[in-house]
């Protein structure tokens, strides 16, 4: 069976310095891997390079199959593909449903529209309720973005990740500046993704790891270190010399 | 509990409605809107020896409005709009004075495609490029423009321009008068058809892209948008307009000269829009009615004054005001429903 | 000599004279842009009132022409850290929209004020006599004015390029252009320095201002004709980069003086088309980062 998302051999460097370094990566129909590595493995850069916003200099990053490694961030994101940002990356001077109709409005193709009122669509405002529903963020439909407890912008980040419908869906540390009175939102709603859609997640905190993930690949120094199950992961003596030196407290910033 | 739990229900049902009708009710026409319109048409009955002022300031209405798209709505910072109107201008004066065709509704619609083929043609290239290479990029393109047209003044008439011009009656019926009246009526018409359609693009998904690239165009690409080409059709459907105003320009004046690619022109319309508010349609009403009038007023007595005057103002909206007029009235109009609250 | 050649000995020559010009007032304006991405379209003014202090010394005060260069310099970037401080500082966060905005509003009242002060007619200098006439260069007699300029001009580029790549200052400069984040870091005062870089630019500015006076002549609207100009050596140049900003400098004076030699009417378009080539090819400039 086709993976959702394969990654080959993806190189990458930034001048003289190698920041990926011949990864591999599969993920299944379903999956849910966790991405962790100490600070500067290079965990964020690999998503920019399956997400389209770095180019590597050499290997392929397939989805259902196609290659899409010569495609665009867009492009890729209509085929399925869908991200949150590290820091949120969200129209911060809309109200949450502009947000989430925006993305549906863009999913569905309804912005090609210049002369139906966008007010029109009942359908796109539906079901951007439905996905406001699902995260608890009715309450705050009309509010403006910047208005939100930084929390509850997190959540927006998510939503507007799923309110793509996508078929691989990659998390970058979702919980991440979160205040922990709130954290349990956001890994209440990553617990009870849709079990068709491909995660993966890149994540510091161990707990929301190893109650998360059925499959971890941890990267140090841009090269896939080693792959497993999260007890093999645990058990692995080498994994926690890695570690060892390294703070593991929650909220870490560089991936 | 049971209780508790339905009335949290029924608030969430509550929250819902308000947030669906709030959307599906936006794009409907407020009473307020009518008001520009009102006071448009007053002006003809109470100055009616202002007229072809009037007609000036109703193209520099349509000037703003066109780069309120782009700028307001879209977000692109362009040092080059006066391209657009210049080229419109142009189109409707040289199809005048060299090729004898003065049928004015025609001319308005050779102006739009005109524009709107440059604006295509250069958007494609140079939107691709933010910050300062383009604004320089825009720039030195309405002055090469500018330049090509002063190459071949024989044909354009250089910075003397192609003076009396003369146009055919409107529809075959309405002919020009010494006062100006049924040209300030004609662009007053013209106005409401191109705003008409403004603002169905403003209002439509098509819009709420353009403030998604404006707000945040890397997430716009992470969700899919194909920005470029959102942003090449603002582009040239902003150009159009600006063509249609330059159009305007031409036949209400009579007169047209290479001082309409001026850079000046551009920083104008910029100011225009920048004082009436950006992003919200009748900033270019109010914007450009205000700083046509104040500079009517302010150069007669002294051009130097206007300018310290214009400069002025510029700072000091930029450090009080920046959202423009209409943005401290809607502060004001917060401000007083707050105190009611309280 | 051929005639081409005795052609393009007046443009290089001619061509190297207004690429000093060109880099003196500009070279300020892409370290301060480079450094604060603050956009100040009010540099043109700097330049215009050193101009007017300069004829304001030597006219009505009776300094000599080189001197009051040299105070119209030191007096132009005191004043400009008073702006710097009072009004420029609180839009270092704001939109490059607001900051274009702000210092254009600046430049025009400053244009109002040198109309009010000096009338709109342009004004000239009393130049010394080594100033005036031509100086024998070997093969040919060249005007001594420019001579003059393309000698300062290199002068100045040697101490510049001294300061800026030999010196600890120099450095800080650099690093805090390419990163200021980390600059601030590693304990770097990027305020201090970006005030500093300011003040020498304007002076820089207002010397050029000074030395146009005869090369182009000084009216009020010197402060936007020529504000155009600097802008495009800037981003042409890539912005913070003194090597860019020379090199743009010297393209763009060398083909504006050719074209405008050869081609008269058509010539003003060839600088804006050297401009929008390599803005397309490269668009950070020259020697601009991405």
């Amino acid at each position: 069976m086709t993976a959702a998302l394969q990654v080959e051999g993806l190189n990458r460097a930034f001048g003289a310095l190698p920041v990926t370094r011949d990864v591999n990566l599969t993920l299944e129909r379903g999956a849910r891997r966790a991405l962790i590595g100490p600070n500067g493995a290079g965990k964020t850069t690999l998503v920019n390079l399956i997400t389209g916003v770095l180019k590597p200099h050499s290997g392929r990053v397939l989805l259902d199959g196609h290659d899409i490694t010569g495609t665009n961030q867009a492009d890729r994101a209509r085929r399925g593909l869908a991200r949150t940002f590290q820091i949120n990356q969200l129209f911060r001077g809309l109200t949450v449903i502009e947000n989430l109709c925006m993305t549906i409005g863009e999913r569905d193709g309804h912005c090609n529209n210049m002369w139906r009122s966008a007010g029109s669509r009942r359908g796109v405002i539906d079901e951007a309720l439905n996905h406001l529903d699902s995260l608890r963020l009715t309450d705050d439909a009309l509010k403006l973005v910047r208005e939100l407890p930084y929390g509850r912008q997190r959540l927006v980040e998510i939503a507007i990740a799923l309110a793509q419908t996508p078929r691989v869906l990659l998390l970058d540390e979702p919980a991440a500046g979160v205040p922990s009175s709130e954290s349990h939102l956001i890994l209440d709603v990553v617990a009870a993704l849709d079990p068709d859609i491909a995660v993966l997640i890149i994540e510091h905190d161990m707990d929301v790891v190893f109650r998360f993930a059925k499959e971890i690949t941890v990267l140090v120094q841009g090269a896939v270190f080693t792959q497993g199950t999260p007890s093999e992961i645990m058990n692995n003596e080498q994994v926690r010399a890695v570690y060892l030196g390294q703070d593991s407290h929650r909220g870490g910033r560089h991936g | 509990m049971a209780a508790s739990n339905t009335t949290v229900q029924a608030a969430h049902e509550i929250a819902r409605k308000r947030a669906a009708e709030c959307l599906l009710e936006r794009h409907r026409f407020g009473w307020a809107e009518a008001l520009p319109w009102l006071l448009a048409v007053t002006a003809f009955f109470v100055f009616p020896d202002r007229m072809t002022f009037g007609s000036q300031v109703l193209v520099m209405v349509m000037f703003a409005l066109s780069l309120d798209l782009i700028l307001g709505y879209a977000g692109i910072v362009t040092l080059g709009h006066a391209a657009f109107f210049g080229v419109g201008a142009y189109t409707v004066g040289l199809a005048a004075a060299r090729l004898q065709w003065t049928e004015p509704i025609s001319g308005l619609f050779a102006a739009a495609i005109a524009a709107a083929i440059v604006g295509f043609i250069t958007g494609w290239f140079l939107l691709r490029y933010r910050g300062l290479t383009l604004l320089m990029l825009t720039l030195a393109t309405a002055i090469m423009l500018q330049e090509t047209g002063n190459l071949r003044s024989d044909i354009s008439g250089g910075y003397d321009g192609l003076p009396g011009l003369t146009f055919k009656p409107l529809l075959g019926v309405f002919d020009y008068d010494l006062y100006g009246h049924t040209y300030y009526l004609y662009a007053l018409a013209v106005l409401a058809v191109v705003f008409f359609f403004v603002r169905r693009i403003v209002y439509s998904p098509f819009g709420q892209a353009l403030t998604g690239i404006r707000e945040n165009v890397l997430r716009m690409h992470a969700i899919g948008s194909p920005v470029h080409w959102r942003l090449v059709m603002v582009y040239t459907i902003a150009a159009a307009i600006a063509g249609v105003a330059g159009a305007l320009f031409t036949q209400t004046n009579a007169y047209v000269t290479l001082t309409v690619f001026d850079f000046d022109n551009s920083a104008k319309v910029m100011v225009m829009l920048i004082l009436g508010g950006t992003g919200r349609l009748y900033g270019a009403f109010v914007g450009a009615t205000v700083y046509m009038v104040l500079e009517d007023y302010f150069s007669k007595l002294s051009p130097t004054f206007w300018q310290f005057g214009i400069g002025l103002v510029l700072v000091l909206a930029v450090l009080f005001a920046p959202r423009g007029l209409l943005g401290l009235l809607e502060r004001a109009g917060q401000y007083f429903t707050e105190k009611k609250r309280s | 000599m051929p005639h081409f050649a005795i052609v393009a000995v007046s443009i290089l020559f001619d061509g190297l004279a207004y690429a000093m010009f060109l880099f003196i007032t500009s070279v300020g304006l892409s370290i301060t842009m480079g450094l604060m991405g603050f956009v100040n379209l009010a540099h043109g003014a700097f330049a215009m009132a050193g101009g007017y202090l300069v004829v304001t010394l030597t006219r009505t005060l009776g300094v000599g022409f080189v001197p009051s260069l040299v105070i119209a310099a030191l007096v132009v970037g005191a004043v400009s850290v008073v702006f710097e401080r009072v009004l420029y500082r609180r839009l270092y966060k704001s939109t490059d929209l607001e900051q274009v905005l702000l210092t254009i509003g600046l430049a025009f009242m400053a244009i109002a004020t040198a109309t009010f002060l000096y009338g709109p007619i342009p004004k000239s200098v009393p130049l010394p006599d080594w100033l005036q006439g031509d100086v024998n260069l070997g093969f040919r007699y060249f005007p001594s004015y420019r001579a003059f300029l393309i000698v300062l001009g290199a002068a100045l580029i040697a101490v510049l390029w001294y300061a800026f790549e030999r010196t600890n200052i120099g450095a800080k400069i650099r690093a805090a252009v390419d990163n200021r984040r980390m600059a601030e870091s590693v304990g770097i005062n990027v305020d201090r320095l970006f005030t500093l870089t300011f003040a020498v630019g304007s002076g820089l500015a207002a010397l050029g201002g000074g030395l146009a006076i005869q090369l182009l002549g000084l009216s009020p609207s010197f402060a936007v004709l020529y504000l155009v100009l600097f802008l495009i050596v800037v981003a042409v140049g890539g912005l913070g980069s003194l090597k860019g900003t020379l090199l743009a400098a010297l393209v763009l004076g060398v083909f504006d003086t050719a074209g405008k030699y050869l081609l008269a009417d058509a010539g003003g378009f060839f600088i804006y088309a050297v401009t929008v080539a390599v803005l397309l090819i490269k668009p950070a400039g020259f020697y601009g980062r991405e």
